[in-house]
């Protein structure tokens, strides 16, 4: 039984993480059809950046309180995932809208090797320690279960950053643009929405997000190195793509629903299999959940059909 | 060979004959002048041959019938793996060459439709990331398949693999012709290499003039139209996955026994990237684009690694980009400029996929 | 007369929307049968449904005196059912030679192994696949074209290529999605000439189209669609006649077209 909670929660955690990421590929998608690949990537470049920022700021200001140190190294992370995300937008995804369907997908692939060299070249290839400034001395709000501050700090924000990201979409001007690019870009653009305004806005917004959920994810796991992305990455994908590709509330429920699932089997896999398989084995569930989702329910569990033009 | 031909700069168009001989010289020189440089460059000529292999099997699933495969690598080692398992001491298994070599493309084959049957109606971008996780998880098995019975032999990997031995004849060894003079085994496998590349671009280009080629090539403009004529796309897709992954499988027990070792480090995704660049590199689609990408882009790293290498030394007194990132760069800039600036690659040759003679005749009745 | 295809009680239905209910029509060998009715009214469901691009909800085809499979586009195709599209659906990077030879692939049996080894039948076919594309370009009249890509062909000539890719799958009846649309007077004259020498080698037509001249000038029958229902079925002088739809094209207060 404890271990049963206990991975629940540990997939709450890991969920909410993927949900964050899930919601830039969602978005995206959603906007332009196209699968970012490099969304991952941009995570990597958050969560480093933070880390030379956090080592610069130990240099300089030793005493520094570490929640001020966390706010300043995510204000400056934060926004240079956004310089990313509109760069790569305005590059390469702008001139590629109406190219032949495979080239912004290898266009996408080659942008997240260029990221992984280019953080290869700036940080090495090593895993570096990310300071766990949130306190990760385990709690034990139920016997034999344990929980660290920094995981009630990553589900509370990430919550609040949802519920955030949510009245963006629904309240704002903004939003509403948002909204009708993602049904059609030319009666939107022809309603007066500036389209590639709109688009490019989807992209840093998605990089925001990108970087918050990196500096949380090498939180809680205490490292970070240039192909860290790589992995988050493809799981959010299997998260958007479970909820319903293109619906945000969507990437919300198969992040968590994601994170549950890894989190269960890769504490129950040595059971189920007999001992032939064991947590070694964790990252092909989201494989496998991305393959059976894609086949049985292409349209995930909340998203709309998508009609099929004849 | 023609495609080839027309792609040589300047004599291409207007001597096909010499352009041809040219290639066919080059072709059957490459390894003499690579060895002026040292053994290694011989080395580095039968990797490019494997890598050409590579990209003419992927370029016939992507650029043929317009499947996006990243996981494509993983029929590699599935043929790297067979030729371990049955040919090395790890097992104790020692079958000979010419019995692996079919099982190794057979397994490949039956592992792409494995891979092809689930995969049948997903859209382009979807199918990638599925190709995609499907390379992970070989790759996982692979290094985690020691435990709780030894299979793979986890991250180590297989060691002590038997080399090629074609009817008594040992690939490995240098050829004693007479007393003095002798042929260096790095040269037997160029050749047989070479020969297999051959073969393998007649067969794809059988195949792209066939009602195969044609039925890939409608599916890959227009899916619904090629059903509205009758092809059975399901079985075309099955086919063009399991003859790619035949490819694969093929270069893969030849890596394997070339190598004399085999482990998961080989078969990254990042390798199934370089792959798929050299086919975008060279031009999708078209035989001579896959063979020039993949000759490209596994020398240049290497010309690299022997001139930025030192370069840096002389010039910053330190080696800043070490030659594996140097490749990583090249791969992705080629592959995201490619797309930008010249999306239909170096050789942006069109495929043809009627016979010239045919048509010839009929026009000239 | 000789019936060639029975549609019995077709029913077709997205979500909410009825886009078919019960459509029986019947086509005889030889003619020229046009599907009319106003927009949205099921035309091009019938069209989807018959040649297996949807599943019918309800319903069976007869076809040459057997059941279609559903479903099954290239069995359809196998069977003798051609189509066009409405917004035409070249192979694009295909030159138009090319195109129709890949239009004869279901009546070639070429195998892997033949063609690994190019044997003597695989050639002979592959000579006679040519020849009779080529033969099909000259039939549409756009033989001179042969080597050009799809693409770079004109409108009227793309329309041209596609009746002649499907006619290289040797159908016995072709379904035409309003081939008409976007020609100017000349090119839908030519094209009248085209389908009227189709019928005339034997290929039964049926076609859906708006060009009211065209339709009477061409169909033997015509068959009326609103709102997913068969409101008339009779030879064209008839139809314009019938009350029912005239009602539908002039709306009759039940439709905003």
């Amino acid at each position: 039984m404890e271990t049963l909670i206990q991975q629940v929660v540990n997939g709450l955690v890991i969920g909410s993480v993927y949900a964050l990421i899930a919601l830039g590929y969602t978005m995206v998608y959603g906007i332009l059809g196209l699968i970012n690949f490099a969304h991952g990537d941009v995570l990597m470049v958050g969560a480093l950046t933070a880390l030379q920022t956090m080592l610069f700021l130990m240099g300089v200001a030793p005493g520094m309180s570490p929640v001020v140190m966390l706010t300043i190294a995510l204000m400056v992370a934060i926004p240079v995932c956004m310089m990313i995300g509109f760069t790569m937008e305005r590059l390469a995804y702008r001139r590629l809208r109406n190219a032949p369907r495979l080239a912004p997908l290898i266009t996408a692939i080659g942008m997240s090797f260029l990221l992984q060299t280019l953080a290869m070249i700036l940080w090495g290839r090593n895993y570096h320690t990310f300071p766990q400034l949130i306190s990760t001395t385990p709690m034990q709000p139920i016997e034999g279960v344990f929980v660290t501050p920094v995981q009630i700090f990553i589900v509370v924000a990430s919550a609040l950053i949802m519920i955030g990201l949510t009245l963006l979409v629904n309240k704002t001007r903004m939003g509403r643009a948002m909204r009708a690019t993602a049904e059609n870009h030319r009666v939107a653009s022809l309603m007066g929405v500036d389209t590639n305004a709109v688009i490019a806005f989807t992209f840093v917004i998605g990089a925001a997000l990108a970087a918050v959920a990196g500096v949380m994810y090498a939180s809680n796991y205490g490292i970070a190195h240039y192909g860290m992305g790589f992995m988050p990455g493809l799981k959010a994908f299997t998260a958007a793509v479970l909820g319903g590709i293109g619906n945000m509330g969507g990437a919300m429920l198969g992040g968590i629903l994601l994170g549950l699932v890894e989190s269960l089997g890769a504490g129950y896999i040595e059971h189920l299999t007999f001992g032939f398989l064991n947590s070694s084995y964790q990252d092909i569930f989201a494989f496998i959940i991305l393959g059976l989702v894609l086949i049985f329910k292409p349209t995930g569990l909340l998203g709309e059909r998508v009609s099929d033009r004849a | 060979m023609n495609e080839l031909v027309s792609a040589v700069p300047w004599l291409g168009k207007r001597n096909p004959m010499a352009a041809r001989w040219l290639i066919i010289i080059i072709a059957i020189a490459a390894p003499i002048i690579a060895m002026q440089f040292g053994r290694s460059w011989v080395r580095i000529l039968d990797f490019a041959l494997l890598y050409m292999m590579l990209a003419l099997g992927l370029n016939l699933v992507v650029g043929f019938a317009g499947l996006l495969d990243l996981g494509y690598i993983a029929f590699y080692a599935v043929g790297a793996y067979t030729f371990a398992f049955l040919a090395s001491p790890h097992f104790g298994i020692h079958l000979p060459f010419w019995m692996v070599l079919p099982l190794g493309a057979a397994f490949a084959a039956l592992a792409g439709i494995m891979l092809g049957f689930p995969v049948l109606r997903l859209r382009g971008d979807y199918l990638a990331i599925v190709t995609l996780g499907f390379g992970e998880i070989i790759r996982i098995f692979m290094l985690n398949l020691n435990y709780p019975i030894n299979i793979t032999n986890g991250p180590q990997g297989i060691n002590a693999i038997d080399p090629i031995v074609l009817f008594g004849w040992d690939l490995s060894r240098n050829l004693q012709v007479t007393e003095d003079i002798s042929i260096h085994s790095l040269y037997l496998y160029y050749y047989f290499f070479l020969a297999c590349v051959v073969g393998s671009v007649i067969f794809i280009q059988r195949l792209q003039i066939s009602r195969v080629g044609r039925a890939w090539a409608a599916m890959r403009d227009d899916e619904l139209a090629a059903k509205a004529i009758g092809i059975n796309t399901r079985n075309l897709k099955l086919l063009a996955f399991s003859l790619g992954a035949t490819f694969g499988g093929v270069a893969g027990c030849l890596f394997g026994a070339f190598q004399g070792f085999v482990s998961p480090e080989s078969f990254s995704l990042m390798e199934s990237i370089a792959v798929l660049t050299m086919v975008v590199f060279g031009g999708m689609g078209n035989i001579a684009g896959a063979i020039v990408g993949a000759f490209a882009l596994a020398l240049l790293p290497e010309i690299l690694r022997d001139v930025a290498v030192p370069m840096q030394q002389t010039l910053f007194g330190k080696v800043i980009l070490d030659p594996e990132v140097l490749r990583m760069l090249l791969l992705s800039l080629a592959m995201i400029l490619m797309m930008l600036l010249r999306p239909a690659g170096l050789i942006p040759a069109r495929a043809r996929y009627a016979h010239p003679e045919n048509l010839h005749r009929i026009v000239n009745k | 007369m000789i019936t060639l295809l029975d549609a019995r009680n077709i029913g077709k239905r997205f979500g909410g929307l009825q886009a078919l209910t019960d459509v029986s029509l019947t086509i005889r060998k030889g003619e020229v049968y046009g599907l009319i009715g106003p927009n949205g009214a099921g035309k091009t469901t019938f069209f989807n449904v018959l040649t297996g691009s949807y599943i019918p909800d309800g319903g069976e085809f007869v076809f040459n005196g057997s059941e279609l499979p559903s479903g099954k586009p290239h069995k359809i195709v196998g069977r003798g059912i051609a189509r066009t599209f409405q917004n035409i659906r070249l192979f694009r990077d295909l030159t138009a030679l090319e195109n129709v030879m890949a239009g004869h692939h279901i009546r070639t049996k070429a195998t892997i192994w033949g063609i690994l080894t190019q044997n003597r039948f695989t050639r002979e076919e592959e000579r006679l696949t040519t020849e009779r594309a080529y033969e099909m370009l000259r039939y549409v009249g756009i033989e001179r074209f042969a080597e050009t890509v799809a693409k770079n062909l004109s409108y009227g000539d793309q329309r041209r290529l596609e009746i002649a890719r499907a006619l290289a799958t040797e159908p016995q009846l072709l379904a035409l999605d309003e081939p008409a649309a976007g020609m100017n007077a000349t090119e839908t004259r030519q094209l009248k000439a085209l389908i009227e020498q189709i019928r005339h080698d034997g290929v039964t037509v049926m076609l859906i189209e708006h060009d009211v001249k065209l339709v009477m000038g061409l169909c033997d029958r015509v068959a009326v669609l609103d709102f997913g229902r068969k409101i008339a079925e009779d030879v064209p002088a008839e139809v314009q006649r019938n009350d029912a739809v005239i009602n539908a094209y002039l709306g009759g207060g039940k439709h905003a077209h």
